[in-house]
């Protein structure tokens, strides 16, 4: 059955033209000079204050970079990107040394305004700190750290989170104050040779965010990145390094946006995260980057590579993301699942509209005993987008007993769009069990009988089955965009093809 | 990085293949000038390789390193050993037309009797004049190697309305050892037949032989047609089969794939739907052991409103052999209404076994209903203990389980007889396992 019309107006509602976060902030900034070569990575590692161990290693990648090509598997379709075209630095032009959150440029500030970002930490400030057990969800603890064009331009809680011993500073700072981690953990999870834009990446990042968690330590509060590229013709590499030691927990969020402009913009970040024993990550993305408008003009590249491992025993990486945004999403957040009894998540909405293309999807790699891993891909495509699942799941040899349960539904509406999906399931080992599987049917029939007996109709039983299931994994996102998301999750599935 | 590989691993030129079987492929200048073309595609190709996305699974540069040289014509002592296979293996009541390393033999066959019912010509005769069966679409290295070898094969011609009386058998036999067998079938049904097609590819005594067999299939509006494929070649065979499938409106067609034999296999089916409110239904069961690596690769491409395909398949993997089964469901931008469905699922009897499975969907129509399913796993132990139990013994427990499993796509085939030989099949090899 086609989609109902609740859908189609659901979906029309953060259609392209919709795009709320196109603005451009007026500031001067302080760019590299246009092109990508030696002199650029210097350039950006000068600027950085590097010390000369991260200078080489830009540098290695760079050479490398130079003997590699673009890669071109992907079900996405692109002019040729001139990277020599492109700034690959820029940043707003500091007043002057910035102390406290007041002497930002007030420019930067109102931007975070608008996107509704908590720069300032008023909540906590004014209000009475809630009483413990009638925690008010709107009043969460969240520290940002907001990454403006290549730079990150406030870090807000930082006492606090240092008080708990957890470091939360911009990539840059933590080079230059945590080498020793840094060095450790910068590249093991997505080597510089990892991929062509994995490798750009390691050559020219500019910032991002740093975070570790020592042993035992359960992170306070919810840690929060936000991008926004403002710049014009500028790329935007960003660098994040998650490390959750022994027995510790993060929750990790990030966002995106950039303005309405005519041309497309690079956007090729790289996130690392490890956890050790028995540690939890947990890592949402909001991706809203400017998707082009209705003509298919303009908009992000977002080609990301996106890695975590579960280098302990007992350790757990949950991926979640909601992908509204970008003209082309290339990425596939994946785990590898090391330690013995570790297990994967990957929990994805997409949806495209106007000229879209997402090729996005997962990978979970078995390599410990006992390892499991899930994954719920919803994808939805309108317009004259393309839309495309792609995962992996393969369990190695000695991954005696690994699982992995593999749901992807999409969605079409209208009949100009596509909507694919190309799983690769490879078992190298016989107690290995793997279940993949694209139809709604599939949802315990127990369950919808259940619903459906006490009034509900089947379309609204499966809304709230696959509600229920995704549920805790979206009250996460601490955005307005939280409350969207949701909307959307119990779209229906009527129509729904694998 | 398609790098032509000019010389195999034996030192031979790889040109060697074509200009010294040039002399025995059949055709005029014209035909033998398209033959060289394709083999120029193939020579520039090389096998396919494992960059290559259709074949990431199916690496024949190493899994089988070179092409061997044609089959020469098989002797009298060769048709007597085949003649003793076809007894072995023909279908009772099934009209034969036997393919003896890769030339037709008329006298092992039933020509008269079928004559009778179905025009047929050998592809030999048909390629003298016309080059037209060479042409497929979608072609890739193998397929374009084929039609530059192709020595013969049967030429099938099943008129509008005509209701064969009984199935037709298309026998092949290899009964020479280190060589290579090209053919090249071409099977037309017309509008409203009903027939049933069965192929066997089985050795007389031929060791190390490798096959490369493309079949061309089109069907009329209205027809009922089965195809039944029964895989059972020498242990240390390839197999390489490529179908060309297109179906008119309103037809029911059941495809059925049965691999027991061969080193290396490779089954890959391009299925176009061009008919609407048709019914297309391809199945298969994979049974490895051993070392083998048995591949399925199936593109059903929906072109049309309105048509239903299901895909049951089942494999069955022990030792250290490796199963691979890659199914495509394509729904074009018009083909409304199309229910498709694929299910796949993979069951390792041995902890070194290997499954890689990836079933893809490509929709661009939105009122549609697609799935697919696939799952890689063991036995059950809960269901193994409940028949041990009952004092089975874990072999025999083990049969009945597989049993189940792989009857699940062998209850696709509509015809009792053949369905009852195909389960005798299943079983023989469980029995071997034993």
């Amino acid at each position: 059955m086609p989609a109902v019309q609740e859908t189609v107006e659901r979906v029309k509602r953060i259609d392209v033209d919709q795009y709320r976060y196109g603005f451009e902030t007026l500031i001067e900034s302080d760019k590299a000079p246009k092109g990508l070569s030696e002199e650029t990575v210097k350039f950006i590692s000068e600027k950085k204050n590097e010390p000369a161990w991260m200078l080489q290693w830009r540098l290695e990648a760079y050479r490398r970079w130079l003997t590699m090509t673009e890669p071109t598997w992907a079900r996405v379709d692109y002019p040729k990107i001139d990277f020599q075209d492109l700034y690959y630095y820029a940043a707003p032009k500091p007043k002057k040394t910035v102390s406290s959150l007041d002497e930002i440029d007030p420019e930067i500030l109102k931007t975070y305004e608008k996107l509704g970002i908590p720069l300032r930490e008023v909540a906590m400030l004014e209000g009475v700190e809630p009483k413990p057990g009638e925690e008010d969800p709107a009043r969460r603890k969240i520290a940002v750290d907001a990454v403006f064009d290549s730079v990150s331009v406030a870090t807000t809680f930082k006492a606090e989170l240092k008080k708990a011993g957890v470091i939360f500073m911009p990539i840059s700072e933590a080079i230059r104050e945590h080498p020793e981690l840094v060095q450790k953990y910068l590249g093991s999870v997505v080597p510089t040779s990892d991929n062509f834009y994995a490798t750009l990446n390691s050559a020219v990042f500019s910032d991002g965010s740093f975070v570790y968690v020592p042993p035992g330590v359960r992170c306070p509060m919810e840690l929060s990145t936000y991008f926004r590229i403002n710049e014009r013709n500028t790329g935007q590499f960003e660098r994040t390094l998650i490390i959750a030691d022994k027995g510790s927990y993060v929750s990790y969020l990030e966002g995106c946006t950039a303005p309405q402009r005519d041309e497309n913009q690079l956007h090729a970040a790289v996130v690392e995260l490890v956890a050790h024993d028995d540690a939890e990550i947990k890592y949402s993305t909001v991706q809203n980057w400017y998707p082009g408008n209705s003509e298919g003009k303009g908009g992000i590249y977002n080609f990301v590579t996106k890695r975590g491992d579960c280098r302990g025993d007992r350790s757990k990486i949950s991926w979640t993301q909601v992908e509204t945004g970008s003209a082309i999403t290339w990425k596939y957040p994946s785990c590898i699942l090391r330690g013995d009894n570790s297990s994967g998540e990957f929990y994805s909405i997409a949806i495209s509209n106007g000229f879209q293309q997402v090729d996005s999807g997962t990978k979970m790699i078995h390599l410990g005993k006992n390892t499991s891993s899930r994954i719920i891909s919803k994808g939805i495509a309108a317009g004259k987008s393309q839309n495309t699942y792609r995962g992996l799941v393969t369990a190695h040899r000695k991954a005696t007993g690994a699982r992995n349960f593999t749901a992807c539904d999409s969605l079409l509406i209208g009949d100009k769009c596509g909507a694919h999906t190309v799983p690769y399931i490879e078992a190298k080992n016989s107690s290995a069990t793997f279940e993949h599987e694209a139809t709604t049917s599939k949802i315990s029939e127990d369950v919808l009988f259940y619903c459906i007996q006490r009034g509900l109709s089947q379309e609204e039983a499966v809304g709230l089955v696959v509600n229920g299931f995704v549920k805790d994994v979206l009250q996460q996102l601490p955005m307005e965009f939280a409350v969207e998301a949701q909307k959307l999750i119990s779209i229906s599935l009527e129509g729904s093809v694998g | 990085m398609n790098v032509a590989v000019a010389k195999t691993g034996n030192g031979r030129a790889v040109s060697d293949l074509f200009t010294s079987a040039e002399g025995r492929l059949p055709g005029s200048p014209s035909v033998i000038a398209a033959r060289r073309e394709a083999f120029e595609t193939y020579e520039r190709l090389g096998l396919p390789h494992r960059r290559i996305e259709e074949w990431k699974y199916t690496d024949l540069r190493a899994l089988v390193g070179e092409v061997l040289p044609l089959a020469a014509n098989p002797d009298a002592a060769a048709l007597k050993r085949a003649a003793d296979a076809v007894k072995a293996h023909a279908i009772a009541g099934a009209r034969k037309l036997v393919l003896v390393d890769g030339v037709f033999a008329a006298d092992l066959s039933d020509v008269k009797a079928l004559a009778a019912e179905a025009g047929f010509r050998t592809s030999r005769e048909t390629l003298e004049k016309d080059a037209g069966l060479l042409t497929t679409a979608p072609t890739d290295a193998v397929i374009s190697l084929n039609a530059a070898m192709a020595t013969d094969g049967v030429v099938l011609d099943i008129a509008d309305g005509a209701q064969l009386s009984a199935p037709i058998q298309i026998i092949h036999i290899a009964t020479a050892a280190s060589a290579s067998a090209f053919t090249r079938s071409q099977v037309a049904v017309g509008k409203g037949a009903r027939a049933t097609i069965i192929e066997s590819f089985v050795a007389a005594g031929a060791k190390a032989y490798q096959v490369n067999d493309a079949v061309i299939v089109s069907i009329g509006d209205n027809a009922d047609v089965a195809h039944i494929r029964l895989m059972d070649d020498a242990p240390d065979a390839v197999n390489i089969t490529s179908q060309f499938v297109t179906v008119g409106a309103n037809v029911k067609f059941n495809v059925f794939n049965m691999t027991t034999g061969a080193a290396v296999s490779r089954l890959q089916g391009f299925f176009t739907l061009a008919g609407e409110g048709s019914e297309l239904s391809v199945n298969g069961v994979n049974l490895l052991q051993k070392t083998e690596h048995g591949d399925t690769t199936l593109v059903v491409d929906h072109a049309v409103p309105n048509c239903v395909s299901r895909e049951v398949f089942r494999a069955v993997i022990d030792d250290r052999a490796h199963s691979v089964f890659q199914g495509r469901i394509i729904v074009r931008p018009d083909a409304q209404k199309t229910d498709g469905k694929m299910m796949i699922r993979a069951l390792l009897l041995s902890d070194e076994a290997e499954a890689d499975n990836k079933p893809e969907l490509e929709i661009f129509a939105d009122d549609v209903s697609c799935g697919h399913g696939a799952t890689a796993g063991a036995l059950d132990d809960s269901l193994l203990f409940y028949l041990k139990a009952r004092g089975l013994p874990e072999k025999q427990a083990q049969a009945l389980l597989i049993q189940a499993f792989v009857g699940e796509a062998i209850e696709q085939i509509a015809d009792d007889d053949l369905r009852e030989h195909v389960i005798g099949i299943a079983e023989r090899w469980l029995e071997r396992r034993q």
